[in-house]
């Protein structure tokens, strides 16, 4: 089941989700990349119904961009994630996405930063946070292991760690993993941690 | 607890003077109620009952040539197979390809709302509409009626500039992309046929072999499916309707009866 955790290091945020699309006791898919790059330095891991997830995570990437179009100057993490809880929260109380999401992202001033957001709009800020069944395992992997200043090996090390825990302890384990990390040279894509191979979907 | 129904019947005739022309038809029809304290449940339950189409095997893959898209043809209202002969692969048009699981009236109305959806995109903009965009339409469409009751499981699969493209949709607002989807209560079945057998580099006949012995061993292990198993091809030009053969003969085609060799004759026992 959905498996999706963060933590901030040194001068950078890493966030890994799992990437199995689940449907009862099939999964559709074993690829499916659950963490968005909401701009340049913003990172956005969803876990949650997946037409909610989509649907939601689209909706703040679009506004977070309006936002910079508008007023020539993007959201700052915090911004960015006091927006997708208010957005939230206004829902809660009519019809609710069922989405929780971890925000990761860089700014100049403020360095890395991870926001927790969950779907009855929690906001915290955080040095790690984690989401789902695999939560459990991830967050007292972290709570052990967790330094502030970690350099990116050693944070690498540490999320393959919860992997490896997650993979080896919980009985609905997903088998691959997304690993994507935000500093100040921007957002991107890390590594995956793949243990099947979903055929891939050919360069369209 | 029994409601009250009292407040519901009327007291009176709607129309005048009781006449002999109308005298049997002058008491409102009334049903008595379900004998239930939830009736929306009830009423829930009843439309779920005789919804049909549930039970299904769609399935659909990308391979070099183009996409195979496969169902089996079974209707079925709880126990009752209400039909052997249902399209549950529906043209959206020359280039795309519905597949139909869950309620039937649902996929079939939206894949028709989609169809004409795709149509306007092309007057308009001069071309055809990525099959990514016709997944989208259909996808935010049923997003924006979600928790509504609707029921549609279904993959949209077609040709467009990019190549073959295919998405699984479903009512709770999902769509995925993807190389290999099954659909139904038969795809457990499927899913292990297809993914046991499936090489990109597949020529269209053994795709659509596949494609065919996936559907026809889903129907074997579930009830629910059944009849014929349709095997579409999308290319370049469009798609083609390969084949449409009934699973109970494809069962004897990859199964022949064996004349079994008789290991002991049975014989007359002389005198007792």
């Amino acid at each position: 089941m959905e498996c999706v955790f963060g933590l901030v290091g040194n001068d950078f945020a890493i966030v890994a989700a799992d990437t199995s699309a689940v449907h009862s006791i099939l999964v559709h898919k074993s690829n499916e990349d659950k963490i968005m790059i909401l701009d340049s330095h913003k990172l956005i891991a969803a876990s949650g119904e997946s037409g909610d997830r989509v649907q939601f995570t689209e909706y703040i990437q679009k506004n977070v961009a309006l936002y910079q179009f508008r007023n020539g100057i993007p959201l700052t993490t915090a911004a960015a994630a006091n927006f997708t809880r208010g957005e939230l929260a206004t829902a809660l109380r009519k019809n609710p996405y069922f989405v929780n999401i971890l925000l990761a992202g860089y700014d100049k001033e403020t360095g890395p930063s991870l926001f927790y957001i969950d779907y009855i709009a929690t906001l915290h800020k955080v040095d790690k946070g984690a989401f789902g069944y695999g939560s459990y395992f991830s967050l007292a992997m972290m709570d052990r292991h967790y330094h502030s200043g970690m350099t990116v090996e050693e944070a690498i090390d540490l999320v393959d760690k919860c992997i490896m825990e997650i993979r080896s302890r919980l009985v609905v384990a997903p088998p691959n993993f997304v690993i994507k990390i935000v500093d100040k040279d921007g957002a991107r894509e890390y590594a995956w941690r793949e243990s099947v191979k979903d055929a891939a979907v050919p360069s369209a | 607890m029994k409601l009250d129904t009292s407040g519901l019947e009327s007291a009176a005739p709607v129309w005048g003077a009781p006449s002999e022309l109308v005298d049997g038809f002058s008491a409102a029809p009334s049903f008595d109620l379900p004998n239930t304290t939830d009736f929306d449940g009830f009423q829930k339950e009843a439309i779920q009952m005789v919804k049909p189409a549930k039970g299904t095997t769609t399935l659909a893959f990308i391979f070099k040539e183009g996409v195979m898209v496969a169902a089996d043809s079974r209707a079925s209202m709880g126990g009752y197979i209400s039909s052997q002969s249902v399209k549950k692969i529906i043209e959206i048009n020359p280039y795309m390809l519905g597949t139909m699981a869950g309620g039937a009236a649902d996929c079939q109305f939206w894949h028709r709302n989609l169809g004409i959806k795709c149509r306007l995109h092309e007057l308009a903009n001069k071309r055809r509409i990525s099959v990514t965009g016709a997944s989208k339409l259909l996808a935010n469409i049923l997003y924006s009626y979600r928790g509504m009751g609707l029921s549609v499981g279904t993959m949209i699969a077609g040709w467009d500039e990019t190549g073959p493209g295919l998405y699984y949709v479903d009512s709770e607002g999902g769509r995925l992309k993807g190389m290999r989807f099954s659909v139904g209560s038969g795809s457990p079945y499927a899913y292990g046929v297809l993914d046991n057998g499936y090489r990109y580099d597949m020529s269209v006949e053994e795709a659509a072999e596949l494609a065919r012995r996936a559907i026809y061993h889903a129907t074997f292990r579930d009830g629910a499916s059944g009849g014929v198993a349709s095997v579409y091809y999308v290319g370049p030009n469009g798609w083609k309707k390969l084949s449409g053969d009934d699973v109970g003969e494809l069962h004897y085609k990859y199964y022949p009866v064996m004349p079994s060799t008789v290991e002991q004759e049975m014989v007359e026992v002389g005198g007792a």
